[in-house]
């Protein structure tokens, strides 16, 4: 009993830094590109559809380490295959 | 699905968490086959391809319809798309990309239906567990960064030769000396494979991720007992929230098609550059 409680409150620990750090990242990412986005069409605003597009890609690929995180995250919280290993 | 509604507590929340993220599979281990992805997938494919074929048997010179319009600029952003990162002939290359992000946009799409309908279409069919998203399966995701994989290695060769392909390996970023053949290929390696792996995990841990937070709204509705506070807030955050993670959800799926089907392009004309 003591073993699982200690595996879950390891698994609960490592899933809140998973997807915190992995907020902030992408969180700072966004914000950054954004803020270059916002800065460069407001300086040539004839580009703004091609940005918007190239802005789009990239904000894909800013998110996808973090949501690959949260699904990593969201696997062990409810298929956990430590504890599974323990239950056996 | 509705007996397991019934009941409550949090056993019950796991449960319906992990009922459906439960394939539809036959056979065991290695050689499990997920038939509600292929089934998915599979279907997905041809629907889409009998969309276009149907489009371009009809389609007119004159005045087009909607439909042949809305075709019409699918394919054509497409083909703008893959005209600014692929330079040479794309008579392969923009199909492929249209191929890709068609069928890729089609099974996200799966994932903005309502969560239990597709199971319980298929449980009137007898089938116990049912996952309608394909590209939440890891299986799925490999499988079309593999066949990518594949051609950026043909494209590779076809531009450069087994001679000038082998030789980029061991030389590419470095040089050619003798001693740096082995961190030359290494660091090869590591890109070539880092290409397919990434681009699988990419689409599957966004739609993972999307799928379960689907669910996990879903499980507001467990709290549903009466007339009562907690069942009304439970009823009025699933319906708020559920519908505004559906339309952050159609930008993540057209986004997440769009980049597979960038990314390909733009590693198909890497593999074919020469350093």
């Amino acid at each position: 009993m003591e073993a699982i409680a200690s595996v879950q409150a390891f698994t609960a620990l490592g899933l809140g830094i998973i997807i915190g750090l992995g907020a902030i990242g992408a969180c700072i990412g966004i914000g950054i590109m954004g803020s270059k986005f916002l800065e460069s069409a407001a300086r040539q605003p004839e580009l703004t559809p091609m940005l918007t597009g190239r802005m789009f890609l990239l904000a894909g690929l800013i998110d996808a380490a973090f949501l690959i995180g949260v699904a990593i995250a969201m696997f062990f919280a409810f298929a956990n295959p430590l504890l599974a290993q323990l239950q056996q | 699905m509705s007996e397991m509604a019934t009941e409550q507590g949090s056993g019950a929340s796991t449960d319906y968490i992990v009922h459906h993220l439960t394939h539809l599979k036959v056979g065991e281990g290695f050689w499990a086959l997920h038939l509600d992805t292929l089934i998915v997938s599979i279907g997905l494919g041809a629907l889409f391809l009998w969309i276009f074929y149907s489009a371009a048997r009809k389609a007119t010179s004159g005045v087009p319809g909607k439909f042949q319009a809305f075709v019409e600029m699918v394919v054509e952003f497409v083909d703008n798309q893959v005209s600014e990162v692929f330079h040479g002939k794309r008579g392969f290359v923009a199909p492929l990309a249209l191929t890709i992000f068609g069928w890729v946009f089609l099974m996200n799409f799966m994932d903005l239906l309502p969560l239990d309908y597709p199971g319980l279409i298929a449980g009137a069919f007898g089938a116990h567990y049912f996952r309608a998203v394909p590209t939440a399966d890891v299986n799925t995701t490999f499988a079309m960064s593999l066949t990518v994989f594949v051609l950026i290695l043909f494209y590779s060769v076809r531009a450069k030769g087994f001679g000038g392909f082998g030789h980029e390996l061991f030389t590419a970023p470095f040089g050619s000396h003798f001693l740096l053949w082995i961190p030359n290929f290494f660091l090869n390696v590591v890109e070539l494979l880092s290409k397919p792996i990434s681009l699988a995990m990419r689409l599957f841990g966004n739609m993972y991720a999307g799928e379960l937070v689907f669910m996990l709204i879903a499980l507001l509705g467990f709290t549903v007992s009466g007339l009562d506070f907690g069942s009304a807030f439970g009823f009025f955050g699933q319906v708020v929230m559920g519908a505004a993670w559906t339309i952050f959800h159609i930008l993540i799926i057209t986004l997440q098609a769009f980049i597979f089907m960038v990314l390909t392009v733009v590693y198909i004309s890497m593999a074919q550059a020469h350093h």
